[in-house]
């Protein structure tokens, strides 16, 4: 039944990179990043719910330049995530499709996830008194 | 030859109807996670540096403690939704597919119980 010369998919070692193929295999990308890294928040709430030692080990491992990389690595794949989800849905809603509308609020999207993991890690510093 | 009518198969219902529940669902999660991850983040930035009284007692405010658990239902279903799509357009073996879709899907679920049981218990002291 299937035809035997359909379409495929683009060959993506012949296929010239761009803004929107990025940005799409991006999402896939983090969205995977943020399924595995929150091991790292059920870890937390348990060693909350253990005792103060565990509590104070996973603290320690957050605070160490492995735990912040960790950290930081997952707070831009959420905010990515969370940026490019909502232009996920306003394209499911049938708008922003547009060759024009798909290079200008995939920029945006970088623009704020970047923005927003910034002001994140300078908020949480200046609460911790470290600025 | 196919015995659904062209409109039964752009809808996509199946016999049991349930042909958008997969693609529904993670929009939904997707929506409600919005408000609620951004809230979390925000708690998060707000208390670094924190002791550990501080954090139980946080998670033990009614309020927080529901969202909490809101906030890891709907992170695990949009997770395991997300991850099955994956591995079924990746894992072109039939017997490994279906075996690491199950896998994801009670690895989602213990791993939200053991988050919900651990807030429960925080909140209730
Ligand atoms: C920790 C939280 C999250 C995790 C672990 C997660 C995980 C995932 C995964 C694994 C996928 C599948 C990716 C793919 O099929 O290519 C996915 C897809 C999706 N996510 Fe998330 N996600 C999270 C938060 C969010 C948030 C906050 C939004 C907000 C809008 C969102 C919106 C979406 C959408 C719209 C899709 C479908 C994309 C598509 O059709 O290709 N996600 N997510």
């Amino acid at each position: 039944m299937a035809s035997q010369n359909r379409p495929l998919s683009p060959h993506l070692q012949v296929y010239k990179p761009q803004l929107t193929s990025v940005m799409s295999i991006m999402h896939r990308a983090t969205g995977i990043a943020l399924a595995v890294g929150t091991l790292l928040l059920v870890f937390w709430l348990i060693a909350a719910a253990t005792g103060e030692r565990t509590f104070g080990d996973i603290q320690a491992f957050n605070a160490s330049l492995i735990g912040k990389l960790l950290l930081f690595g997952w707070s831009f794949a959420l905010f990515y995530h969370l940026c490019n989800g909502i232009r996920h849905l306003f394209w499911d809603a049938g708008k922003g499709f547009g060759l024009e509308a798909a290079y200008r609020n995939g920029r945006l999207v970088v623009v704020a996830s970047i923005a927003l993991t910034v002001l994140s890690w300078v908020w949480g510093y200046a609460s911790m008194g470290a600025l | 030859m196919s015995l659904r009518s062209p409109l039964g198969k752009v809808r996509g219902l199946g016999s049991a109807k349930e042909g958008v529940i997969h693609w529904w669902a993670q929009r939904m999660t997707a929506v409600a996670l919005i408000p609620l991850l951004i809230w979390f983040v925000a708690s998060i930035a707000a208390m670094a540096g924190a002791d550990y009284g501080a954090f139980r007692e946080w998670i033990a405010t009614p309020v927080v403690s529901v969202l909490l658990v809101l906030m890891t239902i709907a992170v695990f279903h949009h997770a395991q939704l997300g991850l099955q799509v994956v591995l079924e357009d990746y894992v072109h073996t039939e017997w490994l597919k279906i075996a690491a879709i199950a896998l994801v899907k009670f690895a989602a679920i213990g791993l939200a119980i053991a988050s919900i049981f651990s807030i429960v218990k925080i909140a209730l002291g």
